[in-house]
C-alpha cells in the first residue's frame, strides 16, 4: 500500500504544481478569485497597508478600516452622542454638539476628505460635514477624534461639502436645500420658492498651522440644488466645481419635477476672483447666528462660541465669478481627474457621462461662447466645454474616481456595477458587477492629484443576501477590489456602520506615525483635573458638588463620599493618572441619567448627575483595565434634602463621617 | 488504491477546469462576469418570497408577457430591473409584440441586434414610480435609454407617444408596472 502511495501521491502533487505554474496570472490584474485569500489576509499582528476613513451617513460618526484587511479599527464620535466616549455627554464635550438652535444630539454624515498639501495627501485632518444641521467638522489625525465643529448659516442640507482646495485654503460646503437667506423673513409661502429661495457656497479658511477653521466668505446664488463638488488642481487650481439638479426650481414632487429639463448644470467658480473681491471689501456683511465648536487639547474641552457675522457676495453683481455648464440630467457626482484638466459630471438619469475639459471651459469664457444666462449667470455652450461624452457607460451613473493612470471608474447605481473607463478616448475599458447598487466608490488618494491606484472600494446601498440575515435591518455593504491590472477584481465583501457615502484613504505611514499614544499629565490644563491622588478632594459650593477624583489601576480617589445630597449637582472631575498606552479607565455610577465616561491617560472628564433619590450608589471602571479591574469601585452616599450629614470623602480607610458615628457606637 | 487511482483523472480534470476559468477571458464583459459561478447575476437571484414582487417579477407571473420578458432576459436588464429603482415599466403584452411586422421579433432577439433591444427595452422604463395620477396631458418622459416619450390624457385615459394605451396597472416593490397594448419604439436617433 504505502509503496503505491507514494508515486500517486508525488503525482497528485506535481499536477498541482503543473496547475498552479500554468495557471499562474501574467500580472497582478489576472489574479483570480483563488487567491483573493490571501489579497485581504493580514496576519495577526501585522499592520493593514492603508487607512480607509468611512463616513457613517445616518450614524452621525466616522469610521476608520484597515485596508486591504477591512477590518474595524475605531468608529470617531463626530456629529453624533457616543455612550462609549461620553462623547455629548460629558461636560467637556457637550459644547461640540453645540448649535444656533442648542444641542442637536445626531446628524446625518455624507462625505469626507483628507487635507492636502500641493494636492496630495498630508496625513493631517480629515473634513466631514453634518448634512442634515449644516456643518463642518475638523478631525485630528493625531488623537482620531473631532477638534473642531463650524456651523454653516444660510444653508440647509450641507450636501455639497466637505471638498477642499488643494492646499487646504478652503473647505466647501454647498447646500442641498435652497431657502430664504437667515437674515430674511423666511415665514414665505413655499410657492415662492423662485423668488424667496436662495441656495449658496460657503467657502471656509482653514488655518495651515492649526487647521483652525474660519467661514471666509458665501456667494449667493440662484435657488437650485447643488449636490456635490471637487476643487480644481494644477492648471485647474483656483476653480471650483459644483453639480446642481433642480434647475426647474421644483419645490414639491421633485422625482418627478426636478427631472423635466435636458440638462441640468455643473457650476464653476472661480474662487481665486472671489477673494480678491472680498479683499477689496465688495462682500456684503450680513448678521447671522451660528456656532463655532474647538476642542482643545490642553484643557481637554471643548468651547461653543456663536458667530453673528457672514460676508456675502451675489453673483449676478459679479459676472466674472460663476459660469454654468449644461450637464445632462440631475449631475449628482462632480469629479475632477488628477492632472486638474477633467471634470466628470455624472447625470444620474443620463445615458451618457460627459467629461468637460477646464482648458476648453477657459478658451469658452474668454471668448464668450455662451448660451444665454442662467439666472443672471453666464451658460457656456455645451459644445464648447465638453472633451468628450463616455457612451453607453452602464445605467445611473453616480460618482467617478482615478487611478492616476489614465483611467476613471464610475458608479453605476441602476445597473449595479463599476465602469472602468480612459479618460483619453472615453472608451470603456472593464466592468465589474457589485453587489448591490453602489453609490459611492473610493481609490486611496483618488481624487487627489496622486492616487494610490491599487484598490477600489464600492459602497453598496443595498445588502439583501450578502450576509447571514439579521432581521429588516442589514449592516451596508463594502466591496474591495484590486485594480492594479487590466481588469478589476473582486477582493472581498465586508459589513459597514450606518450608511458609508464618500470615504477617503491614505497609506498608513502617512497617519501611524503621528498617532498620540498618552496625554502627558503634566500638560494637563483642565481646570478641574486633579494633579496627583494627594491633591484629590470633594468640595461643596451652595448645593453644586465638585468630585475631584483620580483613576489609576486599580482604585478611585476618593471612593468613599458621604454628605452629598438629594438634589444636588454633582460634578465627577475624572483624570486618569495613567502614563501608560491604550490603558483608558472608565466611569459609571449606578442610576445615572447622562452617561458614563471612558477617560483616556493623562486626561480630565466630568460627568454630571444630580441624585433624586437617597441611598448607596456604587461606581465602577467601566474598561477592563487591570488584573484588578473588578476592585476598581466605590461608593457615594446620598442623603436626603437638608440632611445634616457632612462632606467628607476617603480612601483606604473610613471617612471622617463614617468614623465618627462608629466611634459614638463603640 | 483502486480508488485513489480512480481519483486521478477527476483531479486532472477539476484543474484544467480551474486554470480555464483563470485564463481571464471570463471576466471581460459584463454579461461573461455574470456568468463567473460563484457570484451570477444580481439582485434577481435573491431568494425572498416574502417581500412584493419587483417589477421584473410581476412581469415573469403573468402570461401575458413571456415575451417581454424573453427579451428583458436577452438584453440581460434583469439585474438592473430587480434593482432599488424605483421604476414605471411599460410591459407590451405578447399582443403587442405580435402587432410588430412579421419577423421583428425575432430579428430583435439575435445576438447581432442586441444593442437595439436593449434600445427598445430602454425605451418602456422612466426612472421614478409613476403614480397613475402623476401622468399629465402633453408631458414628456425622458426614457431610461435617453429619448422622450409623450404622454397624453384625455378623458382619465393615458396614452403613449399617441398610439399605446395603458391597459392595467400592478404595484410592484420597486416601482410600477403598467400594461400597455402596443409596444413603444424609439424615435430614431
Amino acid at each position: 500500500m504505502k509503496r503505491f502511495l507514494f508515486p500517486i501521491l508525488s503525482l497528485s502533487a506535481a499536477l498541482f504544481l503543473l496547475s498552479i505554474t500554468g495557471c499562474k496570472p501574467k500580472n497582478a490584474g489576472d489574479a483570480t478569485g483563488s487567491d483573493a485569500a490571501a489579497r485581504v489576509y493580514v496576519p495577526p499582528g501585522k499592520y493593514d497597508e492603508l487607512y480607509n476613513f468611512v463616513s457613517g451617513g445616518f450614524s452621525g460618526q466616522v469610521t476608520v478600516y484597515g485596508i486591504p484587511s477591512g477590518r474595524l479599527l475605531r468608529v470617531i464620535p463626530v456629529f453624533s452622542l457616543d455612550p462609549q466616549d461620553g462623547w455629548g455627554y460629558s461636560e467637556e464635550t457637550k459644547p461640540m454638539l453645540n448649535t444656533s438652535h442648542g444641542m442637536v444630539p445626531w446628524d446625518d454624515q455624507h462625505h469626507l476628505e483628507l487635507s492636502q498639501t500641493n494636492g496630495e495627501i498630508d496625513g493631517r485632518w480629515l473634513f466631514a460635514n453634518g448634512n442634515n444641521t449644516p456643518r463642518i467638522a475638523r478631525l485630528d489625525l493625531k488623537t482620531f477624534r473631532t477638534a473642531e465643529i463650524l456651523e454653516i448659516p444660510n444653508s440647509a442640507g450641507n450636501h455639497s461639502s466637505p471638498f477642499i482646495t488643494e492646499n487646504t485654503e478652503y473647505v466647501v460646503a454647498g447646500t442641498r436645500f435652497s431657502v430664504p437667506m437667515d437674515d430674511k423673513n423666511g415665514d414665505v409661502p413655499i410657492g415662492t420658492y423662485k423668488k424667496n429661495f436662495k441656495g449658496t457656497v460657503s467657502f471656509i479658511s482653514v488655518d495651515p498651522q492649526s487647521g483652525n477653521m474660519k467661514l471666509a466668505f458665501q456667494l449667493l446664488l440662484p435657488g437650485v440644488d447643488f449636490d456635490l463638488s471637487h476643487a480644481g488642481k494644477g492648471p485647474s487650481h483656483g476653480w471650483f466645481f459644483f453639480s446642481c439638479y433642480n434647475s426647474e426650481q421644483a419645490h414639491t414632487l421633485l422625482e418627478v419635477n426636478a427631472s423635466q429639463r435636458d440638462k441640468d448644470f455643473i457650476m464653476a467658480v472661480n474662487w481665486k476672483k472671489a477673494e480678491e473681491y472680498i479683499k477689496q471689501g465688495k462682500g456684503q456683511k450680513q448678521t447671522v447666528k451660528y456656532a463655532h465648536n474647538v476642542y482643545d487639547e490642553s484643557t481637554h474641552s471643548a468651547t461653543s462660541t456663536i458667530e453673528t457675522q457672514t460676508t456675502v457676495l451675489d453673483v449676478k453683481d459679479f459676472p466674472d465669478i460663476v459660469y454654468m455648464i449644461p450637464c445632462p440630467k440631475s449631475p449628482h457626482g462632480c469629479d475632477v481627474d488628477p492632472t486638474g484638466e477633467y471634470i466628470v459630471g455624472s447625470g444620474k438619469l443620463a445615458a451618457l457621462i460627459p467629461v468637460f475639459s477646464f482648458s476648453k471651459i477657459q478658451a469658452a469664457i474668454a471668448s464668450k461662447n455662451f448660451d444665454g444666462e442662467y439666472a443672471g449667470i453666464p451658460v457656456i455652450k455645451y459644445e464648447a466645454a465638453l472633451h468628450g461624452e463616455v457612451k453607453k457607460p452602464g445605467l445611473g451613473p453616480l460618482h467617478t474616481e482615478f487611478d492616476g493612470k489614465g483611467n476613471a471608474y464610475t458608479t453605476m447605481f441602476i445597473s449595479s456595477e463599476i465602469v472602468k473607463w480612459s479618460l483619453k478616448d472615453l472608451k470603456v475599458l472593464d466592468r465589474h458587477a457589485t453587489y448591490y447598487s453602489p453609490g459611492h466608490l473610493m481609490i486611496p488618494g483618488g481624487d487627489s492629484k496622486k492616487p494610490y491606484g491599487k484598490y477600489l472600494i464600492a459602497y453598496n446601498k443595498i445588502t439583501k443576501d450578502r450576509y447571514l440575515p439579521t432581521g429588516p435591518e442589514l449592516a451596508q455593504s463594502a466591496q474591495l477590489f484590486d485594480i492594479s491590472g487590466d481588469k478589476m477584481k473582486l477582493l472581498s465583501d465586508y459589513p459597514s456602520i450606518g450608511e458609508p457615502h464618500y470615504a477617503q484613504a491614505a497609506p498608513a505611514d502617512l497617519i501611524a506615525k503621528n498617532s498620540t499614544k498618552i496625554f502627558k499629565i503634566e500638560d494637563n490644563k483642565n481646570p478641574y483635573a486633579t494633579m496627583g491622588e494627594k491633591n484629590s478632594k470633594v468640595v461643596r459650593t451652595g448645593n453644586r458638588v465638585d468630585v475631584y477624583m483620580t483613576m489609576i489601576r486599580s482604585h478611585f480617589s476618593p471612593d468613599n463620599i458621604e454628605g452629598v445630597k438629594v438634589g444636588d449637582d454633582v460634578y465627577f472631575h475624572l483624570t486618569n493618572m495613567e502614563q501608560d498606552w491604550d490603558v483608558p479607565h472608565g466611569f459609571a455610577i449606578r442610576n445615572a441619567n447622562t452617561a458614563e465616561l471612558l477617560v483616556m491617560p493623562g486626561e480630565t472628564q466630568t460627568l454630571k448627575w444630580t441624585p433624586d433619590v437617597s441611598g448607596i450608589y456604587p461606581f465602577y471602571c467601566t474598561d477592563f483595565c487591570s488584573a484588578l479591574h473588578q476592585e476598581m469601585q466605590g461608593y457615594i452616599r446620598i442623603s436626603p434634602k437638608g440632611s445634616n450629614v457632612p462632606l467628607s470623602f476617603s480612601l483606604g480607610k473610613n471617612s471622617d463621617t463614617s468614623d465618627s458615628v462608629l466611634t459614638k457606637q463603640q | 488504491m483502486k480508488k485513489l487511482l480512480s481519483i486521478l483523472p477527476v483531479l486532472a480534470i477539476a484543474f484544467t477546469i480551474s486554470c480555464n476559468n483563470n485564463s481571464g477571458s471570463k471576466t471581460e464583459s459584463r454579461s461573461a462576469t455574470s456568468e463567473t459561478p460563484a457570484i451570477p447575476g444580481g439582485q434577481e437571484n435573491v431568494k425572498d418570497d416574502i417581500s412584493q414582487k419587483d417589477v421584473v417579477k410581476v412581469a415573469m407571473s403573468s402570461p401575458d408577457h413571456t415575451t417581454l420578458v424573453a427579451a428583458l432576459k436577452q438584453a440581460d436588464l434583469v439585474s438592473s430591473l430587480s434593482n432599488a429603482g424605483p421604476f414605471t415599466v411599460f410591459a407590451p403584452t405578447n399582443e403587442a409584440f405580435k402587432k410588430l411586422p412579421a419577423g421583428t421579433v425575432e430579428d430583435l432577439m439575435k445576438d447581432a441586434n442586441k444593442d437595439k433591444l436593449v434600445d427598445v427595452l430602454q425605451y418602456h422604463v422612466f426612472v421614478s414610480a409613476l403614480h397613475p395620477d402623476f401622468f399629465k396631458d402633453g408631458q414628456t418622459l425622458n426614457m431610461v435609454n435617453g429619448s422622450d416619450m409623450k404622454v397624453s390624457v384625455a378623458n382619465g385615459k393615458v396614452t403613449l407617444n399617441g398610439n399605446a394605451h395603458i391597459v392595467s396597472s400592478i404595484p410592484a416593490s420597486n416601482g410600477i408596472v403598467y400594461v400597455i397594448d402596443e409596444v413603444l419604439l424609439p424615435p430614431s436617433k
